[in-house]
């Protein structure tokens, strides 16, 4: 009788994913929807416990409880307090957690179907996805938080990477094929998908961190999914191929959003720094500078001005000295929106997060294809430590390593002001020509800083 | 070939919540806002969380004299209950954002 019972259950569940992942793609109901999708989870995993046919020692009851109960304590503390501009490296390294638990079941696994060769397929495909996207996540995570600055790269790393990708699977033939019941290959196939993980990951750029992480996320999916298919368990199935098959389509419209084929991003260059000798020396000059009370000015006498911010403001924990900008301007009868490229901060929408947290109104983020016909009527345009995607070369530079990306058009605008903390350049290593042409100032220095210091101009100037 | 027909046969019922998953999935995140992206790949990241019920599974089918499988199965747990537990706070946290506005 419970077993019928379980499977209503995991209908809902499977139910609550596809709307609640239905939900999330619109901004009125995505709250919502998160929550229906929690929901579902806590009654899939309840009626897993409750609803066991078997007995089962009550040590086992408490051992499950207790590993629930702290991996739920530490989960929602670590949510609760990571600083918003850290999120994008916790999203990686949950991830990686699911990745490790999909591993850690199939290493167990093994030791119950030795005889039954599908299983053992089903398991190892399992439990080399899992470790995969375990070791890679952990490569992202320390790769976002800056642990790990740079690109590494081996000697002909694409080769050496594919040569390991054949071998994890010709390894895992040869442990279905031979019925083998050795330790030794289960943990020598597990070793190697960890070190596939994270040969993966490492030559990779910074900048595509989000595009990685989307992928190992689906990879993580498709890990479920195979458990799902294991323990004939519909709802993991369900869960598993809808995060890997959304999971997917998302990296490719990522990858659509910055213009760089997913190929690009796992076999090319970019975003490493490599580069920045090479293009650097194209296009120096001399940079005008802008002190704060100039500005301060010249914002006041603005009709319309416009805001791009970027990773740095979110790095200088500036996002609430910027809506007092706006408010500031706003009194003063100065047209005031935001300028949000697709990519700007480390992920997807990361800015948007960060702006809404100070509570600036979402109808003035702009998204770029509507904000880039308003640059020509704005008079000002504030860059708040933005990069790459205002550099002018990825439209007229086919040689150019962002060459193609769409960017903002804020050249268009009557006067730019860029903050930034120094001449370096952004993350994807190259220069900027923005920077010396003759509508251009520069705003140096720490985002949180220069601003307030702008702010206080403006109240001064009653 | 005949193994093949043999497997789709033997696992027909899930080869088609599969394949029809696949579509669902691609459906429900069509023509998504570049604004929802890391939200809705955070709430994803949640969802395989999914991949817990299987290590419960492990734990429930094993005896409490394996250690192995016990000490494997508790920290599968653990982690898996990570993902999901922290996958939907952060997520939450993130939407949370923008309900503020008017």
């Amino acid at each position: 009788m419970s077993l019928n019972i379980i499977h209503i259950i995991y209908l809902f569940a499977s139910v609550t994913f596809i709307l609640g992942l239905k939900m999330l793609s619109n901004p009125k109901t995505a709250r919502n929807g998160n929550i229906l999708a929690a929901v579902g989870m806590v009654a899939a995993i309840l009626a897993t416990i409750f609803l066991h046919e078997g007995e089962v020692n009550t040590i086992i009851y408490g051992l499950i409880f207790g590993a629930i109960a702290l991996g739920t304590i530490v989960g929602w503390l670590t949510a609760k307090r990571v600083q918003m501009t850290k999120m994008p490296e916790l999203v990686s390294l949950f991830n990686g957690m699911g990745g490790a638990c999909a591993a850690l079941i199939g290493l167990v696994e093994f030791h119950h179907n030795l005889d039954n060769s599908t299983n053992i397929a089903i398991i190892l495909a399992g439990m080399i996805i899992g470790s995969v996207s375990f070791s890679g996540s952990i490569i992202a995570w320390a790769k976002l938080n800056g642990t790990l600055r740079n690109a590494i790269r081996l000697p002909k790393y694409n080769i050496l990477n594919t040569i390991i990708l054949i071998g994890l699977v010709v390894y895992s033939v040869f442990i279905v094929w031979s019925g083998t019941h050795s330790e030794a290959h289960l943990y020598g196939l597990f070793t190697a998908a960890i070190i596939y993980g994270i040969l993966f990951v490492i030559p990779i750029g910074g900048a595509d961190m989000p595009v990685v992480i989307s992928l190992l996320n689906s990879f993580t999916g498709l890990a479920a999914a195979f458990g799902g298919f294991l323990y004939g368990n519909q709802v993991m199935l369900t869960g598993g191929i809808l995060v890997g098959s959304a999971g997917t389509l998302l990296t490719l419209v990522m990858c659509e959003a910055m213009n760089r084929p997913l190929f690009n991003v796992i076999f090319g260059a970019f975003g490493d720094g490599d580069t920045a000798q090479s293009v650097g020396g194209a296009s120096q000059g001399t940079v005008k500078e802008v002190g704060p009370s100039d500005l301060a000015v010249q914002m006041n006498y603005s009709n319309k001005i416009l805001i791009v911010p970027g990773y740095g403001l979110a790095v200088a924990q500036a996002q609430h000295v910027i809506k007092e900008l706006e408010q500031l301007l706003e009194e003063r009868g100065v047209e005031v929106a935001y300028a949000i490229h697709p990519v700007a901060g480390r992920m997807p929408g990361h800015m948007n997060v960060l702006l809404a947290e100070s509570n600036v109104d979402y109808d003035k983020l702009k998204e770029m294809e509507d904000v880039n016909p308003e640059f020509s009527q704005t008079d000002l345009v504030l860059v708040v430590g933005a990069n790459d995607v205002v550099n002018p070369a990825a439209k007229t530079d086919p040689t150019s390593p962002i060459y193609g990306m769409p960017i903002l058009e804020v050249e268009n605008a009557k006067h730019v002001v860029v903050n930034k903390r120094s001449m370096n350049a952004g993350y994807a290593g190259i220069q900027n020509e923005l920077f010396f042409r003759d509508k251009t100032n520069m705003l140096f220095g720490d985002a949180k800083k220069v601003l307030t210091e702008l702010v206080n101009e403006l109240k001064a100037l009653d | 070939m005949n193994e093949i027909i043999e497997f789709f046969t033997q696992n027909k019922d899930m080869i088609f919540i599969v394949v029809l998953m696949v579509f669902v999935g691609v459906e429900v995140i069509g023509k998504v806002p570049a604004v929802l992206h890391t939200p809705l790949m955070s709430g994803a990241n949640a969802i395989h969380g999914v991949v817990v019920v299987g290590a419960i599974i492990v734990m429930l089918n094993s005896e409490p004299t394996n250690y192995v499988a016990m000490i494997l199965g508790f920290i599968a747990v653990f982690l898996g209950t990570l993902n999901v537990v922290g996958g939907f706070v952060v997520t939450d946290r993130m939407l949370e954002m923008f309900k503020k506005k008017k």
